[in-house]
C-alpha cells in the first residue's frame, strides 16, 4: 500500500553526465518495494511546485532500509533534487505503481533492455532475477559515452552489451541493433526506456513475451487524476501510474 | 469548535471536500485515510457514455500551479453508478456528482441517471470544462446557454443543483445571475482558467491538447475576487475553490463569501491535504476571532 514517507538522503553521487544516484533512508520497512515501481517525490518546501516527480527505484537494500534512485536532470524538479545534500529530507509517496511480475513467471534466461534513464529499474530487477537463479543478459543504450552508467554493476550479474547512439562507446547505434547483432536466447524480455525505443523493441520482439515500463508526465501518481494514460489494446486507456508503469508488452499501444 | 455547515440539500460536518477531477471516485484516497473525515466528496465528471479523454501529455507544471487537459475521461454514468459508487456507500459523507455533457440532452441524461441512486445528495453542473471540443465551457460562457442548461437539468433532478462556473468570462456576475434565476440552488466556483505552456526545445505546446486549464495556488486570487463579486450581488450558497492548500486559504474563501470549499490540485502534492486542513481549521478560525465556520462566512464584506 502506498505511504507518504519522509526519507533522509544518506548518499549523493554524480555517476554520469547530468545523472545522479541518491541513497535515501526509509523509516519503514522497504520489503514491500518491488522492481519496476517508482517513488513520487515532492519538489521544494512550499507550493511553487504543485506536481510531484515520479522517479524509478534502482535498487533497495532491505537490511539497511535504503532505497536507491537514479535520475537525470532534465528540468526544474530534477535539478532541485540534484542539489539536495546528504542529511536532507525527501517527501515521497511509495511504493507506487506495478512491478515486473517475476514471481509469476518461470524462466531460465531473461533479456533486459534499458535505454538512458530507463536503465535504473532494470538493475533492481536484474538482482532479483539472479537471486532466483535466472541468467540475465542486459543491453544498455545511451546517447553518448559520458552518459553511460552501471555497466560494471550489471556485469557483476551477467552478460552486458552497451550501445551509444553516436558510437562513442561500445556498439554504435540503438539497443535494437545490438539485439540483432548478438541474438541472445531468452524466455522473457523486460525493458524500460524512451517510448521510441520501446516501440522498436516491442515491434522487433513481437513473437516473444515481454514486459515494458513506461514514462509519462504524471499528476497525482496514485490513479485518481487520469493525467498519465496509455491506449490499451482492449480499447480505452490504462493508467500508467497505477495500472503501470510496467505493462505486458501486448496490452498497450505505443505511439 | 463547530465546523458544520448547512447548504441546500447538504448537511456537512465540515466545509472541506475534494474537488471534482482531483480525487477520482474516492477509491485511491480511501487507502490513505478514512473518507468519513471529509465534509463531502465531489466525484469525477460523468458523461452519458464512456469518454477516453485527450492524448498525452495531459498535464504540465506552472509556477505555483499546473495545466491539465484530461478531457473528461470517465467510464460513463451507468458504469460509475454500477462500479464506482458502491465503494463509497460505506461512508456517511455526502456525495456530489459532477454532471458533464456535449449537449443539453446529454446533461439531462446524466442527471436523470443519478436520480435513481440514493447515494448522490447533490449535483454539480459542469458547464466550465475548458478541455473538450464540444459543450463544456461553451455553456459556461454564455448567460443564455448557462441558464437553459441549468433549467433543463434542474427539471430532471430532485437533488440540489450547484452550477460550476468558468472564470473564463468578462463578467462573472452576469453568468452567476443567469444560473441563479434559472433555478440553481448554489454555485461552485471557480473551474480552471485556460492557459498554455510552450516547450523551448521542441517549440510546441507541452500539453497535447495545446490549451489546458490552470489550477493551483496561482489562481487563488482570481477565485477570491470572483466569489467576492458574486456574493456582493447575489444571495446564493457558494462552494468555493481555486488553489486552496491550507486552513488560512479556507478562511479567506469563507470571508469572500464561500459557504464551503473544495480542494483540488493540492491533493496531488499531498494526498492527506484534506484531513490536514480539517484538523488545522479550528485553530485558524479561533486565531482570527471566529467561533464557528458559519460565523466566518461572508465576513469579508464590509457594509459601505
Amino acid at each position: 500500500m502506498i505511504r507518504k514517507a519522509n526519507l533522509t538522503i544518506v548518499h549523493h553521487e554524480k555517476i554520469a553526465e547530468s545523472t545522479f544516484l541518491l541513497h535515501v533512508l526509509s523509516e519503514a520497512s522497504t520489503l514491500d518495494i518491488k522492481p519496476g515501481q517508482f517513488i513520487h517525490i515532492k519538489i521544494g518546501q512550499d507550493h511553487s511546485h504543485v506536481l510531484r516527480r515520479p522517479i524509478s527505484i534502482a535498487d533497495v537494500d532491505h537490511t539497511n532500509k535504503i532505497i536507491k534512485i537514479i535520475f537525470k536532470t532534465v528540468g526544474e524538479g530534477t535539478s532541485y533534487l540534484s542539489q539536495q545534500k546528504v542529511g536532507g529530507k525527501i517527501d515521497a509517496l511509495l511504493p507506487c505503481g506495478s512491478s515486473y511480475p517475476i514471481d509469476n513467471l518461470t524462466m531460465d534466461h531473461a533479456l533486459l533492455i534499458g535505454g538512458g534513464i530507463g536503465v535504473p529499474p532494470l538493475y533492481y530487477l536484474a538482482k532479483q532475477l539472479v537471486e532466483k537463479g535466472v541468467s540475465v543478459t542486459t543491453i544498455l543504450g545511451f546517447q553518448t559515452a559520458s552518459h553511460v552508467f552501471f555497466e560494471q554493476e550489471f556485469k557483476a550479474l551477467g552478460d552486458v552489451y552497451v550501445a551509444t547512439n553516436d558510437g562513442s562507446y561500445g556498439h554504435s547505434g540503438f539497443v535494437t541493433d545490438v539485439y540483432h547483432a548478438v541474438k541472445p536466447s531468452f524466455d522473457y524480455y523486460f525493458s524500460c526506456g524512451p517510448t521510441p525505443m520501446l516501440k522498436g523493441i516491442t515491434t522487433d520482439l513481437k513473437e516473444k513475451q515481454g514486459y515494458i515500463s513506461l514514462e509519462e508526465r504524471m499528476g497525482c501518481g496514485v490513479g485518481a487524476c487520469f493525467a498519465c494514460v496509455i491506449p490499451s489494446v482492449n480499447g480505452g486507456y490504462k493508467k500508467i501510474c497505477q495500472q503501470g508503469p510496467v505493462f505486458d508488452a501486448s496490452e498497450v499501444i505505443l505511439a | 469548535m463547530n465546523l458544520s455547515v448547512s447548504l441546500p440539500g447538504l448537511k456537512l460536518k465540515n466545509p472541506i471536500m475534494p474537488a471534482s477531477g482531483c480525487f477520482g471516485f474516492g477509491a485511491e484516497y480511501s487507502k490513505f485515510y478514512d473518507l468519513n473525515q471529509l465534509g463531502a466528496i465531489i466525484i469525477k465528471a460523468a458523461t452519458a457514455e464512456a469518454r477516453y479523454g485527450n492524448p498525452t501529455p495531459r498535464v504540465a507544471e506552472t509556477s505555483a500551479g499546473m495545466l491539465n487537459a484530461i478531457g473528461l475521461q470517465n467510464p460513463g454514468v451507468d458504469n460509475i453508478i454500477a462500479n464506482e459508487l458502491p465503494a463509497l456507500s460505506v461512508y456517511d459523507t455526502p456525495i456530489i456528482a459532477n454532471v458533464a455533457g456535449s449537449t443539453i440532452e446529454e446533461y439531462e441524461m446524466v442527471a436523470k441517471a443519478f436520480k435513481n441512486t440514493e447515494q448522490v445528495e447533490a449535483l454539480e453542473l459542469n458547464i466550465s470544462c475548458p478541455n473538450v471540443k464540444e459543450g463544456g465551457v461553451q455553456f459556461g460562457t454564455d448567460p443564455y446557454l448557462a441558464s437553459e442548461v441549468t433549467k433543463r437539468v434542474k427539471a430532471q433532478s430532485d437533488v440540489p443543483l450547484y452550477v460550476k462556473l468558468s472564470p473564463n468570462v468578462t463578467n462573472i456576475v452576469e453568468i452567476a445571475n443567469a444560473v441563479a434565476k434559472a433555478g440553481a440552488d448554489g454555485l461552485s466556483m471557480i473551474n480552471t482558467l485556460t492557459g498554455m505552456r510552450i516547450d523551448l526545445q521542441t517549440r510546441k505546446p507541452i500539453i497535447a491538447n495545446k490549451i489546458g486549464g490552470l489550477s493551483g495556488p496561482a489562481i487563488k486570487p482570481v477565485a477570491i475576487r470572483m466569489i467576492y463579486q458574486v456574493k456582493q450581488q447575489i444571495d446564493i450558497p457558494i462552494i468555493g475553490m481555486g488553489g486552496i492548500t491550507c486552513a488560512e486559504d479556507v478562511l479567506e474563501f469563507l470571508l469572500a463569501g464561500a459557504n464551503a470549499v473544495a480542494v483540488g490540485t493540492a491533493n496531488f502534492e499531498n494526498p492527506f491535504i484534506c484531513p490536514e486542513i480539517i484538523a488545522e481549521l479550528p485553530e485558524v478560525l479561533k486565531k482570527y476571532g471566529f467561533s464557528s465556520v458559519e460565523d466566518a462566512i461572508g465576513k469579508g464584506h464590509i457594509n459601505e
